[in-house]
């Protein structure tokens, strides 16, 4: 069985006015179906207002669906009762570092989630410590959060979820208010929790170059599952993407426009590398 | 008239043991006109530079400069200065409060003084030179989209009438066509009025893309200032700064390393599109 299995999966946001009457019903999620395996590395794409986020707090049971089915884990995740175990398997890290950070110190702030998970003292520390070598942040331990770079925050967010020792990690848009080293930084720490742990990630961005690194990428548009496919299959689609407000990463844009110019550019170049070979190719 | 900071220098929390120099001599003229884009790694001092040419932080020590006045001379009225200087924050729809979008977007020239029936045409002009459809004026700005709301928040800006606009990564957050959308209205800002733009931002490909020069700050001070194309030839700089330059700079780099002639300035995607063409046919 995969890690996460959602079938027609469907939440609405109801809209009240102050005498609680309903004034407005937003389908967020239209029936969302959704695989994703053990050790999968997947990008979800999806504009403002696509049901991107409503999605990913479903993986991590802060919200509840209504309609359909979703398991996670092995466990049913349509039962508000089994929020807390949904939780251990998944983790999340959201979009700006500075709502996520809960302590004073580095390697407190790690051991939260192990703490609030009931963990004896003696493997907090060897979490937190494994945690924190795995994104790259031991030598901050002792530092205070407020006093890192964006990117270095959103590390100690992934060490803090990873000490959690989850089977699969969420990441909301996590490199929105970074700049390129940070987000860099951030992506880099990422896949190597997926190829070195086999830690399933799943990434949700607006940076289209973010998704190219993903093994399968799924674009949601009106609260469904509109594309999905490796990379390649997904972004050689650039009108459709267009369509759903979303674009090509820009190397694929530019390869894109050079072959509809009349030059002989295969299909499906992603990387500044293939667009350069493919250009030492024609001639 | 022009923008004018002489060496100016900046600290949080100034004599304590907190105390963090945000800028250090910093010596910048933007004239009239121009469109100017501030990029530079989070923590770089980008915000607080923001945040001074308005007067909302005051220098620690150096003087700053609005059409040849010091704006910091006891008698210079800060409060006409914001209306001239409009700063469009990080994040600008967290402001919003208004109970309707029109109501939010009269805030700002209700505060400068203006009649009540100069201050609704202000707000009329603003909120259609954002394009925002008449049908939401009179909604909750809380029940519009998020590239919605971004545009209601520019909107009370414009509604001052600034003569500078400043803004603060206007794109964060948003789809690609969210981007392309808040970019191409900026650009029809800039054409309409020829107001001065300064554009904050970390998103190299955005700043290339639209504006005329580029300030690199890195740790409080200007590391680079010029044109596009020959700020992002220092890649290697940019990269020591933690940035970097766009795709395009790079591509056209690898492209000449492999023996083809194509334009090494060429920053954006429609500059290396056109050079390629020119070198492969």
């Amino acid at each position: 069985m995969n890690l996460i299995e959602a079938g027609k999966l469907a939440y609405e946001y109801i809209i009240r006015d102050e005498e609680d009457n309903v004034t407005e019903i937003l389908r967020a999620l239209d029936g969302v179906d959704l695989q994703v395996g053990q050790g999968d590395f997947v990008a979800i794409l999806g504009h403002n207002g696509s049901g991107k986020s409503t999605l990913a707090r479903h993986l991590n049971a802060l919200l509840t669906a209504e309609e359909g089915t979703l398991w996670i884990d092995g466990k049913d995740a349509m039962d508000a009762g089994n929020a807390w175990d949904i939780r251990k398997s998944t983790g999340m890290v959201f979009q700006n570092p500075d709502n996520q950070i809960v302590a004073g110190v580095v390697e407190e702030d790690v051991a939260f989630g192990p703490e609030n998970l009931g963990i004896p003292p003696i493997e907090i520390l060897k979490r937190v410590a494994k945690s924190l070598h795995a994104v790259g942040m031991s030598e901050y331990r002792r530092h205070s959060p407020n006093r890192l770079s964006g990117g270095q925050k959103q590390r100690v967010a992934i060490a803090g979820v990873m000490a959690m020792e989850p089977k699969c990690i969420v990441l909301d848009e996590p490199t929105a208010m970074l700049d390129p080293s940070g987000r860099k930084e951030v992506l880099d720490a990422a896949e190597r929790l997926n190829r070195e742990k086999g830690v399933t990630v799943i990434l949700i961005t607006h940076y289209m170059e973010e998704a190219v690194r993903a093994g399968r990428v799924f674009v949601m548009d009106q609260g469904k599952v509109v594309m999905q496919g490796t990379p390649r299959e997904v972004f050689s689609q650039v009108e459709e993407l267009r369509g759903y407000r979303l674009d090509v990463p820009p190397m694929a844009r530019l390869a894109h426009e050079l072959r509809k110019e009349g030059l002989r550019l295969p299909e499906g170049i992603l990387t500044r590398q293939e667009l350069v070979e493919a250009l030492c190719r024609l001639s | 008239m022009s923008i004018i900071l002489n060496k100016v220098y900046y600290s949080y929390e100034e004599k304590t043991a907190f105390e963090a120099q945000a800028l250090k001599n910093v010596s910048l003229t933007i004239e009239d006109g121009e469109f100017v884009g501030i990029i530079g790694h989070t923590g770089s001092g980008k915000s607080t530079l923001a945040q001074l040419l308005n007067g909302l932080l005051c220098a620690t020590s150096g003087g700053v400069y609005y059409n040849g006045r010091d704006i910091y001379e006891s008698d210079y009225d800060k409060k006409e200065l914001r209306g001239k200087v409009g700063l469009v924050f990080q994040y600008p729809e967290h402001q919003l409060f208004g109970t309707t979008v029109f109501e939010d977007v009269c805030y700002g020239p209700q505060n400068l003084g203006y009649s009540q029936k100069e201050t609704q045409l202000r707000a009329f002009g603003a909120l259609r030179s954002v394009g925002l459809p008449e049908t939401c004026w009179y909604h909750s700005p809380f029940a519009l989209s998020g590239g919605q709301k971004r545009l209601a928040a520019i909107a009370g800006v414009l509604a001052m009438g600034p003569e500078v606009l400043v803004l603060d990564e206007p794109a964060a957050g948003l789809d690609p066509k969210g981007r392309d959308e808040i970019f191409g209205l900026i650009g029809k800002i800039k054409e309409e009025s020829n107001r001065t733009v300064i554009l904050i931002s970390h998103s190299m490909e955005d700043v290339a893309d639209h504006v005329g020069r580029i300030v690199v700050m890195d740790h409080g001070s200007v590391l680079l200032d010029g044109a596009p194309g020959e700020v992002f030839l220092r890649y290697k700089e940019l990269e020591r700064a933690g940035l970097a330059a766009p795709e395009a700079v790079y591509l056209m780099r690898d492209l000449r390393e492999r023996g083809f002639l194509v334009n090494e300035k060429a920053t954006t995607l429609a500059e290396a599109k056109a050079s390629i063409l020119e070198a492969f046919s």
